[in-house]
């Protein structure tokens, strides 16, 4: 097979046996990002019948503040601009400084994200815009904050592609990881539009 | 630092093994006996591993193992062991019942309630689900010429992460208590409001746990089938029993996470006061009732395709007969997974939806009876003038197909809206989910023990006690839930703790004796096993074909090695093997040997099982130290793990060449039997082939 067509060309590997390895790594991937989409999207379903369950407590509108909600979709979208980069730099120069650069740019960005949205869930609380205060703030706080755990441990790991880039170097097997965990992250970028349109955006409509 | 600190709220009080000596009374000794054995069952074993050393040997030739065979043994014996606990609640449970007429029953209601929801976790989550995972993990790699699972490792990590939640529902036996709403645990009754715990807190973390696990299995499955298959094997030439695998594999993917979500939203509206299920403040329990069976409904489809994927092989290797209809069995399989994600809503028809969302429902579920009709025709024109031997499996897939069908049967009239608005939440529902899991599901697995145990130990199991078992199965099984039809219709309620109406008694009594014969049928097993393992030598078929088998598993010696194949099988057709040996060609010699890499062991499900285990405990006790070292311990594992580059281990070409060489020695030393020797010493394995290639 390896003769024929390259594979997975996103990592440039080469013709070599690891490539099959790292095609059926990544396939695997991608079928768990789709169980992970089910996820989030009977999470979206739970969200949406309870969006009018605000039992006389805080609404959309006391908790949606648009200024934070656009900082906080820019700083996620830039952390995906800077780790399309970062895959870019990885198949075409085989630098592991140019790589680790824009993997820091993506990192960066996205704990600004997580401080932000850190900032706003102290807000709610703040407000009396607690979970245990109506179906609708548990469906809000459930959402967002599955979506941000998801960020964070996605920080953790590249925690763990930072060292390994650096005790490595850009192997096969690094790469195909870096792919990956590209896959997760754009991911994670799709459910947040999901998010920020039907969550704050429609809520305030 | 108070008690609490260390211990959150466990007490002295929640030690079940006590409550006989605080309190006697048959209630109560019913609980702590079974607490009891539990633990001295444990502490036997722990003992015989010591005294026998047998630490080193379960450490590094099971734990640690990533081999896809001893992983699918292992899924099976946690089964059996899980099983030996089910079957034992449902004889106490039956024995309830039988004397519960106007409440004069012997163990307390919230005793009889605990009892059914244990049952129906156990069974479902810890009987059923190893079962098939365990066949599928043992056959999968072997039947489409793999060496092993895509992910090894995550393979070795989902029976981990089922073994965590098997453990829980077990702790949950000597400390504390299950829940009592039912094997679906429906809030609010399950809330925090009326149950503080920890039953539904073991419910919630045991399921969820290993239902991680169920959808890891799933991926791993569904990858390894995509992308591992040996050349030249399209999907129109896999086994059966690798599609049926293939679309459980499907379902489990995507319909695992809607019971994840169900479990985790109840676990904050218990722990932290959420609202997403509660009778107040906007909560809606109908959300749970749809996320559960949106799980539940294609749960039942994960656990029966399995099952049909053996009848399938069975039938065509037992008629000696090309399976008919291999492809609409293909289609009808596909079918009923697409399908079985429409229909879930048939679970709760009564809970106020309009008629018309009924209706649809109601004909999704009379539709996905047609491809189920399709596949018991297939398995009848296979049978039609084939060549059957009446041997144990073959006893087996006879109960099940005049079970099985009445068992359909009684879920087409269920799919009917008005009809089920009458049987609704009666002993007719228990009688219909136990007349299709069990002559369905069960049947299949013990059928297809019987075929692939030589496979996997390398000898067969005693023929005549495999059928009187069989025969039990069958009897014990009409018995005990067949009158339930009965009395469904009579109108008894099922979980209900006592009844008013003599006309049940006989029915009642019936099923008791029935309960009994089935435990003795479970018995049964352990005496085959018993007298097989005593005449192994007799029964020993190592050169790895006793049954004329159709597919590439039969191609390779009993035990397989641990690499499977010395070569990947080049494959041309539907049943390479079969079609090897009626050209009389099996047992090619390869050309050139080469060494093999294969994973070495870890003990990364270890970790996880200890560690998940460890977490469930602790949130399901309020441990809140242990939670978070746990799920510390568990992430910072995987971190470091991950900066060291896997091991291999290699097999050299000379070792994979002798071996091969040896067996292929042997099959040419020894005389093929035929098909009417297959059950006397005369079988070592190596079957004469009159197989009709064409149907």
């Amino acid at each position: 097979m390896s003769q024929e067509t390259n594979v997975h060309p996103g990592m440039n590997l080469g013709y070599s046996d690891g490539e099959h390895e790292a095609e059926v790594k990544v396939f695997g991937f991608w079928v768990f990002v789709m169980s992970d989409l089910v996820t989030f999207g009977l999470v979206f379903a739970i969200f949406g019948t309870m969006a009018g369950a605000t039992a006389g407590g805080p609404g959309p509108e006391d908790v949606t503040d648009l200024k934070s909600i656009a900082l906080q979709t820019a700083l996620l979208l830039g952390s995906s601009f800077g780790f399309s980069w970062a895959s870019l730099s990885m198949k075409y120069h085989n630098q592991r400084w140019r790589t680790l650069g824009w993997l820091a740019v993506a990192a960066t960005s996205a704990l600004s994200f997580l401080i932000v949205e850190a900032i706003d869930f102290r807000d709610w609380y703040h407000m009396g815009a607690v979970p245990q205060r109506s179906g609708y703030l548990s469906a809000l706080w459930a959402l967002v904050g599955l979506h941000g755990l998801h960020v964070a441990g996605g920080l953790v790991w590249m925690a763990a592609m930072t060292g390994q880039i650096l005790r490595y170097g850009l192997t096969d097997q690094i790469k195909s990881r870096v792919t990956r965990m590209g896959l997760y992250w754009h991911f994670l970028d799709i459910v947040w539009i999901g998010i920020f349109s039907m969550v704050f955006l429609a809520g305030v409509a | 630092m108070e008690m609490t600190d260390i211990f959150g709220r466990l007490s002295w009080a929640d030690l079940v093994l006590l409550d006989v000596f605080r309190s006697p009374s048959v209630d109560t000794a019913v609980s702590s006996g079974a607490a009891w054995i539990m633990v001295l069952g444990a502490a036997a074993v722990l003992v015989w591993l010591t005294v026998a050393g047998r630490w080193g040997w379960l450490w590094r030739d099971w734990l640690t193992t990533v081999d896809h065979k001893k992983i699918g043994i292992m899924y099976i014996t946690l089964g059996f062991i899980m099983m030996a606990r089910g079957i034992a609640e449902g004889v106490v449970m039956r024995s309830y019942q039988a004397t519960a007429y106007q409440g004069g029953a012997f163990l307390s209601e919230e005793h009889w309630a605990e009892l059914f929801s244990t049952h129906g976790t156990v069974m479902i989550f810890f009987v059923a689900m190893p079962f098939i995972t365990g066949f599928m993990n043992y056959l999968i790699p072997l039947q489409i010429g793999a060496r092993d699972m895509a992910f090894p490792v995550l393979n070795q990590i989902s029976l981990g992460l089922t073994g965590t939640g098997a453990a829980l529902v077990m702790i949950s036996l000597a400390l504390g208590g299950f829940e009592t709403g039912g094997w679906t645990a429906y809030p609010p009754f399950t809330g925090a409001d009326f149950d503080p715990g920890p039953g539904p807190d073991y419910w919630v973390w045991s399921i969820v746990l290993s239902g991680f696990g169920s959808m890891f299995s799933g991926l791993n499955f569904a990858v390894t089938i995509y992308k591992m298959r040996a050349p030249g094997m399209d999907y129109l030439k896999m086994p059966v029993f690798c599609w049926t695998a293939l679309c459980t594999s499907i379902l489990l993917i995507f319909a695992l996470p809607p019971l994840t979500v169900a479990g985790l939203m109840q676990a904050l509206d218990r722990l932290l006061g959420f609202h997403f299920f509660t009778n107040d403040l906007g909560g809606n329990m109908m959300n749970y009732a749809n996320l559960f069976w949106m799980f539940g409904h294609p749960e039942v489809y994960i656990l029966i395709l399995p099952a049909y994927g053996i009848f399938s092989e069975l039938t065509a290797t037992f008629a000696a007969k090309r399976l008919y209809g291999y492809r609409s069995l293909v289609m009808a399989t596909m079918s009923i997974a697409v399908i079985s994600f429409g229909v879930w809503l048939h679970h709760f028809f009564t809970m106020g939806q309009s008629p018309s969302i009924n209706a649809a429902f109601g004909i999704a579920t009379a539709i996905i009876a047609v491809p189920t009709g399709v596949k018991v025709y297939v398995w009848m024109a296979t049978l039609w003038r084939g060549r059957i031997r009446m041997t144990t499996p073959m006893v087996y897939m006879t109960g099940f197909f005049i079970l099985f069908t009445i068992g359909g049967f009684s879920g087409i009239i269920l799919a009917n809206p008005a009809i089920n608005w009458q049987v609704h939440n009666t002993q007719f529902i228990v009688a219909h989910f136990h007349n299709v899991l069990l002559p369905g599901l069960i049947f299949g697995i013990f059928a297809g023990i019987h075929i692939w145990f030589p496979k996997a130990y390398g000898f067969r199991l005693h023929e005549r006690a495999g059928t009187i078992t069989a025969i039990l199965w069958i009897v014990g099984f009409a018995m005990t839930f067949l009158p339930l039809y009965a009395v469904g219709l009579l109108g008894y309620p099922r979980r209900s703790a006592a009844f008013d109406d003599p006309a049940f008694l006989p029915y009642m009594y019936v099923s008791l004796t029935g309960a009994f014969i089935l435990l003795a049928a479970f018995c049964g097993l352990f005496v085959t096993l018993w007298i097989s393992i005593r005449n192994r030598d007799s029964l020993a078929v190592p050169l790895g074909d006793p049954w004329d088998g159709r597919t590439l598993e039969w191609a390779t010696p009993s035990p397989p090695p641990p690499w499977n194949f010395p070569v990947i099988p080049q494959v041309s057709s539907l049943d390479a093997f079969a079609k090897e040996k009626a050209e009389g060609k099996p047992y090619v010699q390869p050309a050139e040997y080469r060494d093999i890499e294969l994973p070495a062991p870890t003990s990364a499900g270890m970790v996880v099982m200890v560690s998940t285990t460890a977490l469930g405990f602790a949130l399901t006790w309020w441990i809140w130290w242990l939670a978070a070292a746990a799920a510390f311990g568990l992430v910072a594992y995987f971190f470091v793990r991950s900066f060291f580059e896997y091991p291999h281990i290699v097999i050299p070409a000379i070792e994979v060449q002798r071996v091969n060489e040896a067996w292929i020695e042997a099959l040419h030393l020894c005389t093929p039997v035929n098909r009417d020797h297959e059950d006397d010493p005369r079988n070592r394995g190596h079957a004469a082939t009159d197989m009709a290639i064409a149907s």
